[in-house]
This record gives C-alpha cells, structure tokens and sequence, in this order.
C-alpha cells in the first residue's frame, strides 16, 4: 500500500509528464486558453491514462514481453514479440479512447457534452502513449502500482493544465512585449513553472 | 494517370514545389508557428548529438510516411482513416527504432521512450490530414520532408544553446576554449535542466516574430 502511494505522488509532483518530460505539448498548449476547457481535457486524460496504462501492463506481460506467452504453452518461452509494442500500444490507446467515448456517452451524457470534443484528441496525445512507454520502461511490480503510476501521471498533466490555463487568464491582463504575446510567453511561463516543479526532485518516499 | 494529362506536366522542382519545401523552415514553421509535435524538442535536446539523430529520424518517418498515405488516399475509408495514419506511422517508427538500436545503441538508450513518441507527434498526424491525404505522392514528399526539416532546425538550435552553454560542448567535443575557464567562466549547470528546453524555445520564438511581425499573436 505505501508502495502505491509513493509511485502515485512521484507520479505527480517530481516526474511530472509536462514540467519533467514535456509529454502532451500540443494540447497543453492548444486547449490551456480557458480555465473550463482544461479542466475538462484534464479530466479526460486522468480517465483515459487511469485505464489504459493497467491495460497495457497486461499485454506488456502476458503477450508482449519474452516469455511472456509461457502461460500459453511452455514452448512459447523464447518467444519475444517486444517488438510490436509499438504498434500495439497505439492500438489499445485508439480503442481504449473510442471505447470510453461510446460509454461514458451512454451513461452520462453530461460529462460527455463537457468532455466531447476532447476525447477523440486524446488519442494522439503523447502523454498517454508516454504513460504506457514509461510504464514499460519501469517494470512494475504488479498491475496496481502501474494503476497508480497511470492515475498519477494523469493528475499531474491535470494540475499543469489547469495552472497553465489560470496563468494565462491573467496575463491577458499584463502588458507583455508583442512579439512575446501567445505562445513564447506560454512557453517562458512553463518553464518557470517547471523550475518550481523540480524543487521537488530528491524528495524521497 | 487521368489528372496529368488534364494538366501541364509541372517540373519536379518547380516554384510551387520548392515552396513546400522552404516554407516550413520559416513563416509556416511546424514548431514556432503551428505548433505541433513540441514534447520532443523539448525533452531529447541537451545534446547537439540526440538532437540530430531525433531530427533525422523525423525526417525519414515523416517522408515515408506522406508517400504512403499519398498512394493510399484514393483508397482509405474516411471513417478510419486516423486508423490508418497511426498504422502507417508506427510501422515506420518500428523500422527507425531497430535500425536506431542496431547501428547506434547508445544514443538509442538516450532517446529512450522519445523514439516511440514519434508515433503521436502530432506534426506528422497533422501534415498527413492536412496535405498527403489531398495530394500526390511527389508535392507530399516534398512537404513532409520540408516540415521534418523545420522541425528538425528548431531541434537543432535548441540543442546547439543547450549543449553549449549547459556542458560547454558541441557533439561531445570540447567548444569552450580552456583558458575561459582558467579565467572564470562555468559551465550554466541550468541549460542542462528540462526547464531551460521551454525558456530556449520562448527565446526562439521571440526572435523570430520580432522578426517576422506578421507572426505576432493578436488575440
């Protein structure tokens, strides 16, 4: 249990995907115009990152890794199909993200009016296949932890939008030089918000 | 081909071709200007070395799979066609990744996760639904590799600060002179630090559309 919460608040505070791995960019960037919106998107990716990384954990281990196809039949054991994942990752995400369109369509329409237009996006956001990748990378323990690394990653990208998006409501305000106006100043804004992020690195849990 | 012959045969390098070549680099630049594909620049540029493999890679990635969609449009479903590019892409990005680890191991291990990202870099996704899908296998090479290009410059220049101020080296050769440090200078530990990526690339933007004042964001 200690474990899951440790990867969990590392997840979100010191490996943040945006200010640590700068995954989710584009629409970081794109939708951070208004503090609605991100919220919205924010809350599409916690959703899409919370189930698709425990999902590709499972194909990671049962189908993908070498000798993962073992609990098929012992002769599979030096099969190694590694490289699919790739190909396979991408898949899941599509689906997954077509799926949770179709459903949370079906079971709450209010949701999906606010999230609507966002859920589609997501599937070419870098943050989730990023998540998935990362997960690989990090060979976790069982499908919990990964869980709680996807979950976290996911709030973290929620925390950054939204602060982003705050920021940028109020410096509509402020007499920034013209050239700087829209995107450098967003992006000079990040990185400060990124230097103020990694005072959390070495943090141990 | 029916179109051609309805057509003048345009010359491989004519006007209208070599501007989708050149445009991206500057006023329609994939990164400073449409802002796309902007999580790689970012997190692979602290070494000049990692920012051309990338660059190159995004080339080849994004040429190939133009052509291919190119050929392919008459015949992709509109329906699943994201389907489609994402296939298309992630077999490409398979082939770099094995080459990648075969021939250059280590960088490989340095871009880690970023060689897959290429898959969702959404320039390429974007030039494919903008250009290749409404355009011939030549015109889209053209444009794929013009916006690779411009994004692989942009990559560059991010990296030639980072890796010069940040380690006082340039493709892991020494570029600071010696007595500069025997006078006082050091190395900007902070140029190394993911943050300094986002500030180098605001810099970049704020010259070029002090440059360039069509480019200024009036809203």
């Amino acid at each position: 249990m200690e474990e899951l919460v440790s990867i969990f608040v590392r997840s979100i505070f010191i490996d943040n995907m945006v200010f640590a791995y700068f995954l989710g960019m584009c629409s970081y960037l794109a939708v951070s115009r208004t503090v609605n919106t991100s919220v919205g998107l924010g809350f599409a990716v916690i959703f899409v990152l919370g189930i698709t990384v425990p999902i590709n954990y499972l194909l990671e281990n049962f189908i993908l890794g070498r000798g993962a196809l073992v609990w098929l039949a012992p002769r599979f054991a030096e099969v190694d199909l590694s490289f699919l994942t790739f190909i396979m990752f991408i898949a899941i995400i599509a689906a997954m993200v077509q799926l949770v369109e179709m459903i949370i369509e079906k079971f709450s329409p209010t949701l999906y009016s606010s999230l609507g237009i966002f859920l589609p996006l997501i599937a070419v956001n870098c943050a989730i296949l990023g998540g998935s990748l990362f997960m690989q990378e990090r060979n976790f323990a069982n499908i919990a932890e990964a869980a709680s690394f996807g979950l976290g990653s996911g709030v973290g990208w929620f925390l950054a939008i939204v602060g982003i998006a705050a920021i940028r409501e109020k410096i509509r305000y402020s007499n920034v030089p013209p050239p700087l106006r829209g995107l450098g100043i967003t992006f000079i804004i990040t990185g400060l918000m990124g230097i103020a992020f990694m005072s959390f690195m070495g943090i141990e849990l | 081909m029916s179109e051609d012959s309805t057509q003048p045969k345009e010359t491989l390098f004519s006007v209208k071709n070599r501007k989708l070549l050149t445009n991206p680099l500057g006023p329609e630049n994939p990164i400073n200007v449409q802002v796309l594909g902007i999580c790689s620049v970012l997190a692979i540029t602290v070494q000049l070395q990692t920012s051309l493999v990338m660059a190159i890679s995004v080339v080849a990635v994004m040429g190939f799979a133009n052509v291919i969609i190119s050929l392919l449009r008459k015949g992709i479903p509109p329906r699943i066609r994201i389907i489609v590019q994402l296939t298309v892409i992630a077999s490409l990005v398979i082939l770099v990744d094995q080459l990648l680890k075969a021939f250059v191991y280590d960088i490989s291990r340095q871009l880690s996760v970023f060689v897959g990202l290429i898959i969702t870099n959404c320039i390429i996704m974007g030039r494919l639904e903008a250009f290749a899908l409404h355009n011939k296998p030549w015109p889209s090479f053209l444009d794929g590799i013009g916006n690779a290009a411009g994004y692989g410059w942009v990559l560059l220049a991010v990296g030639f600060f980072r890796e010069l101020f940040g380690s006082g080296t340039l493709m892991g050769y020494q570029a600071i002179p010696g007595f500069m440090y025997d006078i006082g200078y050091e190395n900007n530990g902070f140029m190394i630090l993911p943050p300094m990526a986002l500030i180098t690339v605001g810099i970049i933007i704020w010259v070029q559309r002090y440059k360039d004042r069509r480019l200024i964001d009036i809203s």
